[in-house]
């Protein structure tokens, strides 16, 4: 055992934390949001805990919604991440492709892996737990595409990121959705969160669709004004995650990072 | 002779670097030109510049009579661009990495296109093998193949035989030196390689410090700075310039 070489290596990944902040943070706020988010969940079901008749069924069914809105957002970072891994990121941008038509191609993709990813999980919860999401009806065709809307819209946040910053800011792209998933009220109302997180979490889509699935699945009652509220949000969201993406290829092509983007 | 590529009073600064200064040159249709420098110099800037994937502090790349600042799309149909710093797809096949790039820069007809590049670049017996299980002679190869899918007119080479061997490193250059008189190319040329620039270059450049700081023929430098070989004169110029410095 040499503690030279012990300490080259040790030295080798120090470094490297150390001149990224994307990647302190990522190592801060991990247990951070996990402690949050679990701390929320207990509360609820400590304080309402009759609140739910069936509650296999509504937390089975918001992990099914949720998971699909991960794997959408993680597709499209994944997209771009695949590109930079394989370093042929610089190919992908001296070839004539516009903006907008690589937008296009990675939320087509990216619907196509989370699609497989998902139909599986969906068809296994029937008979494992006789659980079946499609008794959310019409509606459920509304959540999904309002929560892939979603998805897509930080994968774009995301990816602006990493044309901007490079592989730094990879971690970022992992735990996003970790990030908001407390403030998206997806296992538990928005009254469980303290005054100002509710303020914030109303500016969330997340919130509305989530509060839809469990009227649905705890009320038997469809309350398209939440939907609505979802959509609102989410179309000023796109737009922001479209002009960020259209920026931060801007400054990508100022500041040089398309050539070399690497560690 | 008909200019293809014209660069203008051409500066990149990053923050207070400036790491390419006021720069001219042109390349004349159907020319091979030379970039040489020491590395860091600017040489890779200023493709990036001329290839749109980064924006000048001041001065113009102007490509077939258009600013690539304002006809990049329809500009970089035409162009192409090979390094040994950037790479394909390992997983896919070679045919695979040749078939999305057929179709990025829509090229029409892109099995014939494959076959044809596969023939005179010899893929054949690697074509459908995974781009990451080949050898980096074979890998070159197929960059070549990529980087000529669209039959570009113009062709920016960054180290293209970097890190072959003798005899495929020859094949390469043979291959250049074929493609850019039968399909009138404009070629520009960054390589360490000083026999390879005298091989291929009609004209070059002399760069250190993001200018350039002498250019001509390879027989003329050798001449003028009373040297035997290029990498002498490369020698000379680039010894007197840290002097200077």
């Amino acid at each position: 055992m040499s503690l030279n070489r012990i300490i080259g290596l040790f030295l080798r990944h120090f470094f490297l934390i150390k001149s990224s902040l994307p990647r302190i943070l990522d190592l801060i706020y991990w247990p951070t949001i996990q402690i949050i988010l679990w701390g929320f969940i207990s509360k609820f079901f400590t304080t309402y805990s009759d609140y739910y008749n069936n509650t296999v069924g509504v937390i089975l069914t918001c992990a099914i919604l949720y998971d699909f809105l991960f794997r959408s957002s993680i597709s499209f970072n994944m997209l771009f991440l695949e590109e930079i891994w394989s370093r042929n990121f610089t190919n992908l941008f001296i070839a004539p492709m516009r903006i907008s038509e690589i937008i296009t191609a990675l939320v087509g993709t990216a619907l196509i892996r989370t699609l497989i990813g998902l139909v599986p999980a969906i068809l296994i919860t029937s008979p494992l737990f006789g659980i079946s999401i499609l008794n959310l009806g019409i509606p459920l065709f509304f959540l999904f595409l309002s929560l892939y809307i979603f998805g897509i819209t930080l994968g774009l946040f995301v990816s602006s990121g990493l044309l901007r910053y490079g592989p730094a800011f990879e971690n970022i792209a992992w735990s996003s959705l970790f990030l908001l998933a407390p403030l998206g009220c997806i296992y538990y109302p928005i009254e469980i969160l303290p005054d100002f997180f509710q303020n914030v979490a109303k500016g969330l889509p997340l919130v509305y669709i989530f509060e839809e699935a469990r009227s649905i699945l705890v009320n038997q009652v469809v309350n398209y004004s939440n939907i609505k509220n979802a959509f609102i949000l989410n179309a000023i969201y796109l737009f922001i995650g479209i002009s960020l993406f259209y920026y931060s290829f801007s400054q990508a092509r100022k500041k040089g990072s398309l050539i070399n983007i690497g560690e | 002779m008909q200019k293809s590529v014209i660069v203008e009073n051409l500066s990149k600064n990053y923050f207070k670097k400036e790491a390419v200064k006021e720069i001219s040159f042109t390349i004349n249709e159907n020319e091979i030109l030379g970039l040489l420098g020491p590395n860091g110099c600017g040489k890779t800037t200023t493709i990036a510049m001329m290839l749109g994937l980064l924006k000048p502090s001041n001065g113009k790349v102007v490509i077939h009579g258009m600013d690539i600042e304002k006809n990049r799309i329809s500009l970089l149909h035409k162009m192409n661009f090979i390094s040994p710093y950037i790479e394909l797809p390992k997983k896919l096949s070679v045919k695979e990495n040749l078939i999305v790039y057929g179709k990025l820069y829509g090229v029409k007809f892109i099995s014939e296109r494959i076959e044809y590049l596969s023939e005179k670049l010899r893929l054949e017996e690697f074509i459908n093998k995974k781009t990451g299980e080949l050898s980096s002679g074979q890998k070159n190869r197929v960059s070549l193949a990529k980087a000529l899918i669209n039959e570009p007119s113009i062709l920016f080479l960054d180290e293209p035989t970097a890190s072959l061997d003798p005899e495929t490193g020859d094949f390469v250059r043979s291959f250049i030196e074929k493609i850019s008189k039968e399909k009138k190319m404009s070629i520009l040329l960054a390589s360490h390689n000083m026999d390879e620039v005298k091989r291929l270059c009609k004209n070059v450049l002399m760069m250190n410090n993001g200018v350039i700081i002498d250019k001509g023929t390879p027989n003329d430098l050798i001449k003028k700075h009373g040297k035997r070989n290029l990498e002498e004169v490369f020698l000379k110029l680039n010894r007197n310039n840290h002097e200077l410095k």
